[in-house]
């Protein structure tokens, strides 16, 4: 009989004291972002896809293709190759693309890299239409950004 | 011109009436759509519908236009009259009660001397449209829903009836605009605390919102006995369910909160109203706000509530106010 | 399966009838189909059906070399992903004879245990979910927001984080993570009384968990059942005191036990276990050491013949990683024990003769994530 009432009053205040919190949080302001209509500052240290690191002082890439990368890639998503210039004696890079539908962002290729030539960009807003337009072609991405 | 001028005034009346209650009962789906959903969001402490129109104040418009749009699915085995009688079913008996209730000082549509019983017998008639819904789905999941709202729904009546008893045992009278009369000095939820927060009880378990939703929003079972229905049958389900919290909230204002008296305005007699919607919306606020607060409540702690609490604690009150009001 | 279900039970009896709680349900936390044999409201039989998720990860893991399995590790267990790392670095570091530094160890204590509040908030969340509160989930999802925003500020991912290597972790951690993770501290615990108020006193929400699933001590026992859910039984077992690893030994913090093992239980001892993280990360940003975060290991590190076992307590349990070696770098055979697959394990015994809002209340509890039972 006593477990009764005090269920009652016990319970009856609990849910007295729910609705008292609900209402504050209903009297507070939003805490969400109405992303696309406003966007937040993201880290820089933020993982997006690889890219190739312009050096300030050759203006160009440091990647000497060896193809450390392209080994250690657990995902196998990576592609260089190198190519024989006249005048030089080693190779220079020719190609890198990423298929980035396989990338997982695991960050050995940027570590294991002899000459630190990768980074990882900071891009999110990506959407597309195609799985192709998922093959970068990282190379290319680099010479747009050689002034 | 003729025709009309032959015609008795009081019909006209009821005509115009009629036609104003129908309108009424689709505004206030849009509005009550919209406050729920603007008022789940800021509690969830996001801004809810924002995007259509501005702070999305035509996002229930676009979403009936949608529903209307639909395309009416019946399914292969179902019995199709009884399929498609029942949102119909559902719908229609929740324009009568609307018909009874005094708006204001001159605004009612019509006086009835029954006029409590009139609302409280309507109200019941839901129960049917649910089992007939949930048997001509020919789906096992509906009829079970079904049948869980049909227990519901009889368990929740009574202390409905008993708490009302308590204010007619004050008033002496069924008649609404009577009841709301008596209440010029002083409002009844001063006088009958318990019998009020009792109706709203069982009236949020009658609508069945949260936290007795059981037989509806079910996270276990499908959607209970809506499940078949797609557009237009849907929507009448939703329109049937926001005008019956309407109607209960309106009846608890009528009986509890002194309907339409409040500070004098000029007009008073037509703007009464004013004070009215005030209440309800008051009260509809409070029944949105518990939805998105409680968990739901399991089947049988729910039939055990009404049986076990809410029952005994109400003819308590009734011989209580028995006694007080022959002393 | 089913079928054969269908023609050992009674079926001539009208009343009886197999519902589906299909793969694609709100309630089961993934892909879980559990086959229920239901008399009218109550459940006879509930069967879970698992696989619809397995990707393979243990054949990646004997597939390339094991320094190419760390990804992997992060998306068995999405929502608590740095214990999963930890155990499997852990694991090459003593088959290989390999030393952490100091700093590195604190680093790595303190994420997971961040990771294991975040954990803990989702869980939280969704059990409310399934109960049909729908405001508890955004609560604790803004909570742990914060949580995510600190981490990706060091590791640069939000939930499969790839942040340990084998000698310790990528990156550093600098001043505006100490700084910003205490802060968060202080405002968790001032929103705990939040949760306390509308969750933990609400009489609806005790009312569905209190004295429902009741899994005793031996049932526990039997099943191999670990972490909260063995804890709420009453058993104090936690690998972080009983079988320590890392520097776990260094910090002071308690183990919260239940009773009853029933669903509230379970409930308390997570919520309480939430503090107690706190408490961790704490003492670890007060005692952090100087030094290098990362030890110099060779590039290819190759697996000496002979097995080899990693224990870790990861937020749902025991989590234990299982190396046979074969002297190249690739293991002949990696062999991952998760946690909720024992703990679903208990749920047929569990369930017979309840009622089907029990059985989700049963399975909210139980800190089910399907994705690491079928890895």
């Amino acid at each position: 009989m006593k477990r009764y009432f005090s269920d009652l009053f016990v319970g009856g205040k609990s849910l007295v004291d729910g609705l008292a919190v609900t209402l504050k949080a209903f009297c507070q302001p939003i805490v969400t972002v109405q992303y696309p209509r406003e966007e937040i500052d993201i880290t820089p240290n933020f993982r997006g896809h690889i890219d190739l690191v312009l050096d300030p002082e050759k203006n160009t890439f440091r990647c000497i293709a060896c193809g450390m990368c392209e080994r250690s890639c657990p995902s196998e998503c990576i592609r260089v190759k190198g190519k024989k210039v006249e005048g030089k004696k080693k190779k220079t890079l020719a190609l890198f693309t990423l298929d980035f539908t396989k990338c997982s962002l695991c960050g050995t290729c940027v570590e294991i890299c002899p000459t630190q030539a990768l980074e990882f960009s900071n891009e999110y807003n990506l959407a597309a239409f195609s799985r192709e337009a998922f093959h970068y072609d990282i190379l290319k991405r680099l010479e747009e950004r050689i002034i | 011109m003729e025709l009309i001028s032959t015609l008795p005034p009081e019909s006209i009346r009821m005509v115009f009436a009629v036609i104003i209650i129908i309108s009424f009962i689709f505004l206030n789906a849009i509005m009550m759509g919209y406050l729920e959903r603007k008022i789940a969001g800021h509690v969830q402490r996001r801004p809810g519908p924002m995007e259509v129109g501005s702070h999305g104040i035509l996002q229930l418009v676009v979403d009936g236009v949608k529903l209307v749009g639909k395309e009416l699915l019946i399914p292969v085995n179902v019995d199709r009259t009884l399929f498609r009688l029942g949102p119909i079913l559902s719908f229609t008996p929740v324009i009568l009660p609307l018909l009874v209730i005094p708006f204001s000082e001159k605004l009612q549509a019509r006086d009835l001397n029954l006029g409590l019983l009139f609302i409280v017998s309507m109200t019941s008639i839901n129960v049917m449209a649910m089992v007939v819904a949930g048997w001509g789905s020919n789906n096992k999941y509906s009829m079970f829903g079904a049948m869980r709202a049909v227990a519901q729904s009889i368990a929740y009546e009574i202390p409905i009836l008993l708490s009302m008893l308590a204010v007619v045992l004050m008033t002496n009278t069924f008649s609404l605009k009577e009841i709301v009369g008596a209440q010029q000095n002083i409002w009844f939820i001063v006088l009958q605390p318990l019998a009020f927060i009792i109706y709203i009880i069982s009236g949020v378990a009658e609508t069945n919102r949260a936290p007795f939703d059981l037989p509806e929003a079910e996270s276990e079972l499908t959607a209970g006995f809506h499940t078949e229905y797609s557009g237009m049958g849907f929507s009448l389900f939703f329109l049937g369910e926001y005008t019956n919290m309407f109607t209960v909230a309106s009846v608890a204002t009528v009986l509890f909160l002194g309907g339409w008296h409040g500070p004098p305005l000029p007009y008073g007699q037509y703007l009464g109203i004013v004070w009215f919607f005030l209440k309800v919306y008051f009260l509809l606020f409070f029944m949105i706000m518990i939805r998105w607060t409680y968990p739901r409540v399991r089947f049988d702690q729910l039939l055990n509530f009404s049986w076990k609490y809410l029952v005994p604690f109400s003819l308590a009150n009734i011989l209580i106010t028995a006694v007080v009001v022959k002393l | 399966m089913v079928s054969k279900m269908m023609r050992e039970s009674q079926f001539q009896e009208h009343n009886r009838f197999f519902l589906n709680m299909g793969p694609q349900h709100p309630s089961t936390h993934g892909v879980l189909l559990v086959v229920l044999e239901m008399d009218g409201e109550y459940v006879l039989d509930p069967q879970p059906v698992l696989g619809f998720i397995h990707r393979m990860h243990e054949k990646m893991g004997e597939s390339r070399p094991c320094q190419g399995f760390m990804p992997n590790t992060a998306r068995m267990d999405y929502v608590c992903a740095l214990p999963y790392n930890h155990g499997y670095v852990s694991l090459i570091e003593k088959k290989a004879g390999i030393e952490v530094p100091k700093r590195a160890e604190y680093i790595r204590v303190i994420t997971s245990e961040l990771n294991r509040v975040a954990s803990h908030l989702l869980w939280l969340g969704a059990y409310l979910l399934d109960l049909g509160a729908f405001t508890p989930i955004l609560y604790g999802f803004d909570d742990r927001e914060h949580i995510l925003d600190i981490l990706e500020d060091i590791t640069g991912s939000r939930l499969t984080y790839c942040y340990y290597r084998f000698g310790g972790v990528t990156q550093d951690i600098d001043d505006k993570f100490v700084e910003s993770t205490r802060a968060f501290i202080k405002r968790l615990r001032k929103r705990f009384d939040i949760y306390e108020r509308l969750v933990t006193k609400n009489i609806i929400f005790i009312k569905r968990a209190e004295n429902i699933g009741i899994i005793s001590r031996d049932m526990a026992i039997r099943y191999g059942i670990t972490g909260p859910n063995l804890r709420g039984s009453g058993i104090a077992y936690d690998i972080r005191k009983n079988e320590p690893y890392s520097v776990y030994p260094e910090f002071d913090f308690e183990v919260p036990v239940g009773e009853n093992g029933d669903c509230l239980d379970r409930y308390m001892v997570r919520v309480r276990e939430m503090e107690q993280s706190l408490r961790i990360i704490e003492q670890a940003l007060d005692t952090l050491p100087d030094g290098p975060v990362r030890s110099k290991v060779p590039k290819n590190i190759k697996l000496a013949p002979g097995d080899c076992n990693f224990a870790v307590e990861a937020a749902r349990g025991e989590l234990s990683y299982y190396l046979v070696g074969d002297g190249t770098s690739v293991p002949y055979r990696l062999k991952i024990r998760v946690p909720s697959y024992s703990n679903l394990s208990c749920l047929p015994e569990l369930g017979e003769g309840i009622l089907l809002p029990d059985l989700v209340s049963i399975m909210g509890s139980m800190d089910l994530v399907i994705p690491e039972i079928d890895r």
